[in-house]
């Protein structure tokens, strides 16, 4: 084939772009069926404790007002935590909307209020009067790090890594090094705010079936949760999510408006939307505040001699969530003493949940700070330290890695920064009374595959149709898979229909962890090659076939035909092989299992190399990015306009993290203070400046058979500590607590 | 959110007159801060009256004394524009655009600015203890997450702050607000307009119940040689200040004949303290002399643990927007400090 036809590799643009800016796009909240009714959520005020009294009369009184569901009028459900539990659900009882009088948390749904319209419904929530017994609560982390425990194992587990067992002698090795560097970080909490609300439109079809548009990040997962807790047949839910306006973990879980408006279809025999509001959508899962301890060593020469990290992240009384904090230092530097520790402390919270980079953003900040730390103690260039430290092998697992081009990042970005203008001595570069730092990091992050399935169809017209369960989170999804696709059978991008987000249509998992094109790109990939099998195979038996002595091997697929390699002229269209068929349409299934023999010798992963110049006004504090550059690794890039895009948002997400955003919390009350986005500070275009990416030429014939890694993640990872160092190399100022606010720099 | 009916007032009597015959009834301009607060279930008035009808829509008229009549029912965004007030006071126009979104300032009026409400997380949060929100239940603030409160003017019952950025321009301006109410029309310096919490902190400011404001009258100086709105904050743009200074300055070669200072974001009104400004008169325009001119407004400002650094911010800010009232050019926009 030649390489200009090929749809890998080529910036194409998002392919239902056009219908998103235009509003065309139909969201979960969207689908305004007749009768359709609205559902407003109550929440709990206190933050423990028991309901003693709930009086719904004066809601219900109210012409409109059709229903107020809360525990006392609930239908009897599930009964056992693994009918809760869905496919992302942490060791422990999942939290059970409406389940009695108890509040766990400050937030907590404890009613619903059905009703004609929406304003409505949310009006009727005021009417409702509820009287709690108030009991003591704690949601402090830092007050309660003595508590710390280790976490359960269970299922999440397995994608989530425990800490590695201590290696050599880390207190030794760390005392008797010359070089010795100790610090404490703190993160607050933080939540997703995607900019779509959670919505669900649960449509009651009348023969006991249900379909439901659901904000999520697996259809699958949402079926199966409502199927088990409403103990419907799986055939019988059907949940649909073609589009999803952001959510960075966030829909990962099922959610509990996803509950109630399933609950309240199936109670009310009628089709309910319920649509959490802003405030309510800081009720659910969030980043978990962490407190992090790091003490790192080194030789005069920069060798890292024993790395020590800590962790200790928030969880809730119900779940264990976790996320690797503690083991990627090992993982980029070859320390021969470690000592990796991660732990929880339970509050009276809701259970925290992945958010962007989880545990990776949050564990990097604190091994790069400590890095640079160690750069300036041994007196060596922070790039050069990392090089002096660089490992070919992912010594925490004694393995190679399948592919590392992480160098190529470092230096490839060091140049196009221009890193050698660069002078040594904090506070030492200036440009007019601005103190101006440049800061460097490192970015790692894991490049998994999970099972998945995929149909492809050729259909009558003879175009393609491939199938997958699998939802677009707004990260170019579609638009990959049909590339990927229209190149496995030659096919131009216009023929070629990928559809997708509907739980009828094949295995594919939770869309998360930057596996999604991995995974459900290798599903594609099979089935695509399946179905050329099956039309060469049709072909090869069709009367008077230019290809009866040829094997697949000797053949191309090309403009939609199959071409014999060795005479171009001798050719069959899939058109002509659809006719041979009897005019019917081609189809193949196919699931895609990782290779795990072959992939457990390897460590997998995306690198990155993120640098940073601020500029820091000397008597007023203020700090801004002026320049960024990412340059990263992550094996072959299908779509470098699509990739780009989520490096840059990732980028920003960095800047975000480590300068603006952050959840109040105020612990008297036992709540979160800030819940609009007036005062929950995501970046505006006046914060972000000059941001460029480098994606580095990396070939991987293990991780998968696309070659790919996965981008979601990778882009914010590195940012918050390059930028933290850049802070300190413009100030002299280290400050580990994020967001870095402008007034600690006065 | 409760169900109202709303009315569209003709003139300013017509609506003066619809709001005595109705209890609970509320004024209405660009509903930009009165919506929010009824959807937090804040507010609950039965009934709105549209004002956006009642005077002219013309930002701008210029008046007898050689000042400028901004019409309280003209938006945020027709008044920062207009080619007047960007001429003769262009401290009014950057203190605006300092303010809210693109957005926000087309909806929102003149006269909806000065009575916007203070943004302290606790007022907004209807499920715990607040004094101005409901007087005597207490003050979480001032034992919570007091980043954005007031160091100056406090009490024990309330450490909100006014978060206005038009209105310490025009504190800054000594301008005089008019209003019409059912005993007839009087003006209020711009000073008096606005309250201390004291022990009434329900209270915002002197406008009495059914008094509408019709228009802010400017005296004729309007500082545009020399005049700089410094507004710091947690984002670049769309956040409200945790600082902020409107300075403007008369000079004569280096020597200051006529100073004024507002600082916004430190206190329940826009602050001002003639006694620095009498300072500053015949003295030369340094950073020294700001910054005594900043121990005498800062006088007896207290932190409460989280928004402590304020008091050495504002400081700092003061002399910083001093010197960049030197150079006004320079101002970056959104009042990003000048390099
Ligand atoms: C997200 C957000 C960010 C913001 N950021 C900033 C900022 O950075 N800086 C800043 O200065 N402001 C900011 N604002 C506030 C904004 O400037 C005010 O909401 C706006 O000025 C209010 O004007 P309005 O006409 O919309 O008032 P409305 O909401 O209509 O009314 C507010 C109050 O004034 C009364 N009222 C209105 N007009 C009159 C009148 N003529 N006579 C008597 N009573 C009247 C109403 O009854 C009501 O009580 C922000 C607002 C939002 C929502
Ligand atoms: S500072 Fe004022 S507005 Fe804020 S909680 Fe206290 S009394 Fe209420």
């Amino acid at each position: 084939m030649e390489a200009s036809q090929k749809q890998v590799g080529q910036p194409l643009s998002r392919l239902e772009g056009q219908l998103k800016v235009t509003g065309t796009a139909k969201y979960s909240g969207d689908y305004q069926v007749p009768g359709l009714l609205y559902g407003y959520v109550i929440n709990s005020t206190i933050t423990k404790g028991k309901i003693t009294r709930l009086d719904t009369g004066r809601a219900k009184a109210v012409p409109g007002i059709v229903e107020v569901f809360t525990y006392e009028n609930r239908p009897s459900l599930a009964w056992f935590d693994l009918q809760y539990a869905d496919m992302d659900a942490p060791p422990g009882s999942p939290f059970r909307p409406l389940q009695d009088e108890e509040i766990l948390y400050n937030g907590q749904p404890i009613g619903l209020v059905v009703a004609e319209s929406f304003e409505l419904a949310r009006y009727g929530a005021t009417l409702v009067e509820v009287e709690c017994e108030e009991e003591a609560f704690e949601t402090d982390l830092r007050k309660e790090a003595s508590k710390a425990r280790s976490p359960k194992i269970g299922m999440a587990t397995m994608l989530k890594p425990l800490p590695p067992r201590p290696k050599g002698k880390f207190e030794k090795a760390y005392q008797e090094s010359p070089a010795q560097v100790s610090a404490e970080y703190y993160h607050g909490t933080e939540h997703h705010n995607p900019l779509e609300l959670f919505a669900t439109t649960t449509i009651y079809e009348g023969d006991g079936k249900l379909t439901i548009y659901d904000k999520t990040q697996g259809t699958i997962n949402s079926q199966l949760y409502v199927s088990n807790i409403f103990g419907l047949k799986y055939k019988d839910v059907r949940v649909i999510s073609p589009y999803v306006g952001g959510a960075f973990g966030s829909a990962l879980r099922p959610q509990y408006q996803l509950f109630l408006s399933v609950m309240a279809a199936l109670e009310l025999k009628q089709s309910v939307l319920v649509t959490l509001d802003r405030q309510q959508m800081f009720t659910f899962g969030h980043r978990p505040p962490t407190i992090q301890q790091t003490r790192f060593s080194a030789d005069m020469d920069g060798k890292v001699t024993a790395m020590n990290h800590l962790a200790i992240g928030e969880t809730s009384r119900f779940e264990d969530y976790t996320e690797v904090v503690v083991n990627w230092s090992h993982m980029l530097y070859p320390a021969a003493n470690t000592l990796m520790q991660y732990k929880l402390v339970e509050l009276d919270v809701y259970s925290p949940l992945d958010m962007r980079s989880p545990g990776g953003s949050t564990g990097m900040h604190a091994i790069e700070s400590t890095m640079d730390e160690l750069a300036y103690k041994t007196k060596i260039d922070p790039l050069q330290l990392r090089l002096i430290n660089y490992s070919e092998d992912d010594v925490s697992l004694n393995r190679p890695y399948s592919s590392k081009e992480l160098r190529q990042c470092y230096l490839q970005g060091a140049e196009r920064f221009g890193w050698d203008k660069r002078s040594p001595e904090p506070r030492s570069m200036r440009r007019g009374n601005k103190l101006v730092g440049y800061g460097m990091a490192t970015g790692i992050w894991e490049a998994n595959q999970l099972p998945a399935k995929a149909d492809a169809i050729l259909t009558t017209d003879g175009k393609l149709r491939v199938n997958s369960a699998v939802t677009d989170i707004g990260t170019g999804t579609l638009t990959v898979m049909t590339q990927i696709a229209a190149d496995e059978l030659g096919m131009k991008i216009e023929d070629v229909e990928f559809l997708y987000g509907d739980s009828k249509k094949p295995f594919a998992p939770i869309q998360g962890g930057s596996f999604t094109v991995s995974t459900v790109g290798s599903a594609v990939k099979v089935a695509g090659a399946a179905l050329k099998k099956k039309l060469f195979s049709i072909a090869k038996k069709m009367k008077d076939s230019v290809f009866s002595k040829a094997d697949l091997k000797e053949v191309v697929f090309e403009d939609s035909r199959i071409f014999l390699r060795s005479d171009r002229s001798k050719s069959v269209s899939f058109l002509e092989i659809i006719e041979a068929n009897g005019g019917k349409p081609i189809k193949v299934s196919k699931f895609s299992v990782p290779s795990l023999l072959k992939q457990k010798k390897y460590s997998r992963a995306t690198h990155s190399a993120a640098f940073v110049e601020v500029e820091v006004d000397e008597q007023l504090g203020i700090v801004n990015v002026t320049r960024a550059i990412t340059a990263v690794a992550a094996g072959k890039i299908i779509n470098p306009k699509t990739a780009r895009s989520q490096i840059l948002g990732g980028m920003i997400w960095g800047i975000s993290k480590a300068l603006r955003e952050e959840t109040i919390q105020d612990f008297n009350l036992g709540k979160y203070m800030n819940q609009n986005l007036a005062e929950y500070h995501i970046p505006v275009h006046a914060d972000i400046h000059e941001l460029d990416v480098i994606f580095v030429e990396e070939n991987d014939e293990i991780v998968n058979a696309l070659g790919v890694k996965g981008v979601g993640e990778i882009g914010l990872v590195a940012m918050p500590p390059a930028i933290a160092n850049a802070i300190y190399h413009a100030t002299g100022k280290r400050i580990n607590q994020l967001p870095i606010h402008f007034d600690s720099l006065l | 959110m409760n169900n109202f009916d709303y009315l569209k007032a003709g003139d300013i009597q017509d609506a003066i007159g619809k709001s005595g015959s109705c209890t609970d009834s509320s004024y209405i301009g660009g509903g930009t801060n009165l919506l929010d607060l009824m959807k937090y279930d804040l507010a609950h008035p039965t009934t709105l009256i549209d004002i956006n009808h009642a005077g002219t829509q013309d930002a701008v008229t210029e008046t007898e004394n050689g000042g400028l009549r901004l019409s309280a029912f003209a938006t945020n965004a027709d008044t920062a524009w207009h080619p007047l007030i960007e001429e003769k006071y262009p401290l009014l126009s950057k203190a605006i655009l300092a303010g809210a979104s693109a957005q926000i300032r087309n909806m929102a009026t003149n006269g909806g600015n000065l009575l916007q409400r203070t943004r302290c997380y606790y007022f907004y949060d209807a499920n715990v203890p607040c004094n101005k929100r409901e007087p005597g239940s207490g003050c979480s603030a001032i034992l919570g997450y007091n980043r954005i409160m007031a160091i100056l003017g406090t009490s024990e019952h309330c450490i909100a702050v006014f978060p206005s950025d038009m209105c310490i321009a025009l504190a800054a301006l000594e301008a005089t607000v008019n209003v019409e109410g059912p005993n007839g029309p009087r003006s209020i310096v711009f000073a008096d307009f606005h309250r201390l919490p004291g022990d009434t902190p329900e209270l915002d400011n002197n406008l009495l119940p059914g008094e509408i404001i019709t228009s802010i009258d400017l005296p004729p100086q309007g500082f545009s040689d020399n005049y700089s709105y410094l507004k710091l904050r947690d984002r670049n743009s769309y956040a409200f200040a945790l600082v902020s200074v409107a300075t403007g300055l008369e000079l004569d070669g280096d020597i200051i004949r006529n100073a004024r200072i507002a600082l916004g974001g430190v206190a329940h009104k826009p602050w001002r303290v003639p006694e620095a400004e009498e300072f500053l008169v015949g003295k030369a325009a340094s950073e020294e002399n700001f910054a005594q001119a900043a121990d005498i407004i800062l006088r007896g400002a207290t932190g409460y643990q989280y928004n402590d650094f304020k008091i050495e911010l504002a400081k700092r800010a003061i002399i910083r927007n001093g010197m960049m009232a030197l150079h006004p050019e320079t101002q970056l926009p959104g009042a990003l400090p000048s390099a």
